[in-house]
């Protein structure tokens, strides 16, 4: 064990030498960080205790090496052994189900944004560790806060470790040549960029495939922009408004001024098309930025290419919600406070500062005091990600966060609403009534 | 000089025991053999499948338990017109990928059972598409499909300047139910080709060579010896490639996840897509399950249209 703290320390160090370098920051840099000097909570930790963890799988490698070492760390200091298993995106849902269901398997999951919700009665409460953390670092940003805590309580279920968003990311060079120097933030406006990037043969593309990531925050954006929501604020199904037709209406407009073939791209696809200049406008996160510009053939591409929140529309702000990391602790679990513990150390400055760092940006923070990391004043066109947690909307917004706000997304109900107006399957209002159906299901089953 | 005598046979030899005497008695004997085989069938396959039909009559979902709710999920089914287009491109699937897969493995038999050069080296290549694990291949034609880098645009449209726009296979409705059975149909040709290869070698050829003494055309030969002798396994192998087509999840599941608007799930995918993603556990197991009439409808259609005995003997009656 001594051997491969060594090991994955030094891997660590490097990886983390390597993210410094890739953002800009110096490792020198002294931390900006502060920390309100709030007594440590102190949990008693079982006596040997060991415990195992499931998390999704890296997006970027740092994320894996930092995250790693630090958890060799808390070995080194408490004698508690942690075995971290990295688990595809696709997965962690269905092995965190059979692990509730089952009281069997892994101590800790990370999980995703409202995955605490789904297992709640399987899961330990964390509203100690989450109102230390707070108190110690600035509070809890809003869509922790949404996404951490039992609905319509201060009980805390999940410890969120950070969102990814996707903010639109565009070719500045594309836009100027077809008038524009951003993208406009009210439909009409958008639809017009739309319409001439598509005549200057550099189309946009946004998902409409069953795509879980791009294909919902598409779905949810067209939507949110519109006022329109799957839930008002008691919970019930109100996705069939004008509102929602309205929507509907604005994505049959914008549809034909997409490149063919997005009702079947998934989350990879308009990667690829942006990268190989297929496209000039998408929405995307850091990883498609930070890959073109980490590759040499790309680099150019990655310099000419802006970010910019997605377009208000009728919303107060930009209707986007990041995809969130959410830690859960299983009350099968036989050491419960080693794990709380655990969580804890992993969200402390001395953890969670390189690990932030190291993800480039990809990962923003739930507590708002890690907003003075370094990352965010590496690169300009990473600093739009730092907010992502300061967002309102959330999936299943405006209503409580339930098992079936995730079965909604989990059956692309509205990205299949889109996708059939889109490309002319279905009218609107036919395309909301069906939606309607599936989601009054989901919610009389599982909105419980 | 002593005289022994031997003891009587009915001393010397004591009776069996009464454990003995039960294992000597052929109904219990027969029932202590079957048992461990009928309790792996029970424990491994009946649980499951028993399991799967109880979780179709309830409301079950991941992380709830559900309660019995009887024929509510097949009525709730009976009025969403996804589980009827699930149901509608199962059938068109399975018809025409089963026909497909039937013609192109018939007649590759046929080519594959004459004399060649390299005979064995091409039946293993014919193999490949079978041995590939389902999902590798899914993913080459998700490829193959892709409505920016398909090499089959590619072609056309740089290297061949027959068209000018790439073909979005997967983007439009009947495009995207196409090419998965285009897909369906290469991945199953081997099991089709190699099985009725095996069963052409069957065959003997004095039958051919009275054939051509009695002056048969070649279409002859097939019509009244090689299509009746291969009636049996046909029915067989039609029989198990149904199954596998009307069951397939593993091709759409990776290239279309039934989109684009749910035009292209089957029913196993629908089942997995409400079941385990949709935390609808109940509902998942009721499309599973309103699989089985098609399935037993098509076996039994396939197996005794088939297989009997006319087709065998060139006749029109039984």
């Amino acid at each position: 064990m001594k051997n491969d703290i060594t090991r994955r320390e030094a891997l660590a160090l490097g990886a983390s030498a390597a993210a410094l370098a890739t953002t800009g920051a110096s490792a020198q840099t002294a931390s900006a960080i502060k920390a309100a000097d709030v007594p440590a909570l102190k949990l008693a930790i079982e006596k040997g205790a060991s415990l195992r963890m499931l998390r999704p799988v890296r997006f970027v490698q740092a994320d894996e090496d930092v995250f790693r070492a630090n958890a060799a760390k808390f070995t080194k200091e408490t004698g508690v052994e942690v075995k971290v298993d990295f688990v595809g995106w696709e997965d962690i849902n269905q092995q965190t189900a059979v692990t509730s269901n089952s009281g069997a398997g892994p101590d800790i999951i990370i999980g995703f944004s409202d995955a605490p919700h789904i297992y709640i009665d399987k899961l330990i409460e964390l509203t100690d560790v989450a109102d230390y953390l707070g108190k110690r670092y600035g509070g809890w940003q809003p869509l922790a806060q949404k996404y951490g805590k039992k609905s319509k309580s201060d009980a805390w279920i999940g410890l969120p470790f950070g969102a990814t968003a996707g903010p639109l990311i565009y070719r500045k060079s594309v836009l100027q040549s077809v008038g524009f120097d951003k993208v406009p933030e009210d439909h009409a406006g958008f639809v017009d960029l739309c319409r001439k990037l598509q005549k200057a043969g550099k189309p946009a593309g946004f998902a409409l495939g069953n795509a879980r990531g791009d294909g919902n925050g598409f779905a949810n954006w067209a939507l949110w922009s519109h006022n329109a929501s799957l839930l008002d604020e008691e919970g019930n199904v109100v996705i069939n408004s004008k509102e929602t037709i309205a929507a509907l209406n604005w994505v049959r407009e914008l549809y034909p001024t997409f490149i063919a073939g997005t009702p079947s791209w998934n989350d990879v696809s308009n990667n690829r098309a942006y990268s190989s200049q297929e496209i000039s406008l998408t929405a995307n996160g850091v990883s498609l930025y930070f890959s073109l510009k980490n590759d040499p053939a790309t680099r150019a591409i990655a310099e000419d290419s802006e970010h910019q929140l997605l377009p208000k529309g009728l919303a107060k702000i930009s209707p986007m919600a990041g995809l969130t990391l959410n830690a859960m602790v299983f009350k099968h679990s036989q050491y419960p406070n080693a794990a709380k513990a655990f969580l804890q150390y992993m969200l402390e400055k001395d953890q969670y500062e390189p690990w932030l760092n190291a993800n480039s940006g990809y990962w923003s923070q739930p507590l708002a005091a890690y907003a003075d990391a370094a990352v965010w004043s590496s690169d300009p066109k990473v600093k739009i990600f730092k907010n992502t947690m300061n967002s309102t909307y959330y999936d299943g917004y405006k209503g409580p966060i339930s098992t079936a706000t995730g079965a909604v997304n989990a059956d692309y109900v509205l990205v299949q609403m889109c996708a059939a107006v889109a490309t002319g399957a279905s009218t609107p209002e036919a395309a909301a009534a069906e939606a309607e159906q599936r989601c009054k299901r989901y919610f009389r089953r599982q909105g419980r | 000089m002593s005289v022994t005598t031997l003891p009587s046979r009915g001393v010397a030899l004591r009776q069996p025991g009464w454990v003995a005497r039960l294992f000597d008695y052929k109904p219990f004997l027969i029932v202590m053999c079957l048992t461990p085989a009928i309790g792996l069938l029970t424990v491994f396959l009946t649980y499951p499948l028993g399991l799967g039909v109880w979780l179709a009559f309830t409301d079950t979902t991941i992380g709830q338990r559900g309660i019995f709710i009887g024929l509510e999920n097949f009525q709730y089914l009976w009025t969403d017109p996804l589980w009827w287009g699930a149901v509608f491109y199962s059938v068109f699937y399975t018809a025409i990928a089963t026909f497909g897969k039937f013609a192109l493995g018939f007649w590759l038999a046929l080519l594959l059972n004459n004399h060649f050069p390299l005979k064995s080296l091409l039946r293993a290549i014919v193999l490949l598409p079978w041995i590939v694990p389902t999902v590798l291949s899914a993913l080459a034609f998700w490829w193959i499909y892709d409505p920016q880098f398909s090499i089959i645009s590619y072609l056309l449209v740089d290297v061949l300047h027959i068209r000018t726009t790439n073909i979005d296979f997967l983007g439009n409705p009947w495009g995207a139910r196409f090419s998965l059975i285009a897909a369906n149909i290469w991945r199953g040709i081997p099991f089709v080709a190699i099985s009725l290869l095996a069963g052409l070698q069957t065959i003997s050829p004095s039958l051919y060579e009275a054939a051509m003494l009695d002056g048969a055309s070649a279409w002859q030969r097939f019509r009244y010896i090689t299509f009746p002798m291969m009636m049996p396994i046909l029915a067989i192998v039609m029989t198990f490639s149904i199954i596998f087509t009307f069951t397939d999840f593993q091709l759409v599941y990776a290239i279309t996840r039934g989109g684009p608007v749910n035009s292209t799930h089957l029913l196993a995918t629908l089942a997995f897509q409400r079941g385990i993603a949709g935390g609808e556990l109940g509902e998942g197991a009721a499309i599973a399950v309103s699989m089985i009439p098609f399935l037993v409808f098509a076996t039994l259609f396939s197996y005794f249209g088939l297989a009997r005995r006319k087709w065998q003997q060139g006749e029109a009656n039984d």
